[in-house]
């Protein structure tokens, strides 16, 4: 069981959509983790340094949260295994599919881009289907 | 320089919203996706609140300025393609999510709350990054062959 959390994730989100918004309007960009990420990765994008720094502060940011005396809750009920298969999947299918939570279901939906709009709707759906199998009829 | 520290700071935004929402915690993640089970849907609030955040902030900045402050033009996706590239992969994503719990936007900020779980994860979804360049750019020679 996790807590349900309903203000403090409507004020995460909030936060997303401010963060996306600045990006848009400062650096004129899709604040979409896949397309960012994959721009640092060999062989980079030439306008890799805006990247790096936004990655940079992605990270710090938290760290410097949980220094501060706040606690994130975070717990991964799953072995090494479903991490490491997972992972691969998810790089695979967001390369294909050219985006991922944030670059198609936040930024892609608010543009109202169709391409987002299905992108969300089918890794919705997959990944409800996905837990569905493996909690209830291999685990169940 | 200006570029590099404004990009850092919307980053810390971007983080630390994605930490409190709960998306960089794998067990909160696979409770949303667990209907059937112990459902918690707090996430519906963090998609909520981010794309009516952005869809309003959209709207003012493309009302407000012709082009972004620091760019010569918006760089906005344009294409309508709906193609099985792009339904495969979001289902294979939607698979991969479920299986793991992290997606790459909730991945990265979790790097920061230190635990040991989360680089293994983002060293896979990097190989798979590098992977599926692999296989795209074979599968697109062979489409114009």
């Amino acid at each position: 069981m996790t807590e349900f959390t309903p203000w403090m994730s409507l004020a995460g989100g909030i936060l997303i959509g401010l963060s996306a918004t600045l990006l848009m309007a400062l650096h004129g960009r899709i604040a979409g983790m896949t397309g960012i990420l994959a721009g640092v990765i060999p062989p980079a994008t030439g306008d890799w340094p805006w990247r790096a720094a936004f990655l940079a502060g992605a990270v710090i940011g938290p760290m410097a949260y949980v220094l501060a005396g706040y606690s994130i809750p975070f717990s991964v009920p799953l072995t090494p295994t479903m991490l490491i298969v997972g992972g691969l999947i998810v790089g695979i299918g967001v390369t294909y599919g050219a985006g991922c939570t944030s670059g198609h279901g936040v930024c892609g939906i608010a543009r109202l881009s169709p391409r987002s709009i299905v992108a969300t709707v089918v890794f919705m759906i997959a990944a409800i289907a996905t837990v569905f199998v493996i909690r209830h009829v291999i685990g169940g | 320089m200006q570029k590099l520290i404004s990009a850092f700071a919307i980053g810390i935004i971007f983080g630390v919203g994605i930490a409190i929402a709960g998306m960089a915690n794998p067990a909160k993640v696979l409770n949303f996706f667990d209907i059937a089970g112990t459902w918690d849907p707090s996430l519906i609030f963090v998609m909520g609140g981010a794309l009516l955040t952005a869809a309003i902030g959209y709207r003012v900045v493309f009302g407000a300025r012709q082009t972004p402050v620091f760019e010569q033009h918006y760089a906005v996706p344009t294409s309508n393609l709906i193609d099985w590239q792009l339904v495969g992969g979001s289902a294979l994503f939607g698979m991969g999510w479920g299986i793991a719990g992290f997606c790459p936007g909730g991945a990265i900020p979790a790097l920061g709350l230190g635990y040991a779980e989360t680089p293994i994860f983002l060293a896979a979804m990097i190989a798979g990054i590098v992977v599926g360049r692999f296989l795209k750019a074979r599968t697109a020679k062979f489409a114009t062959a």
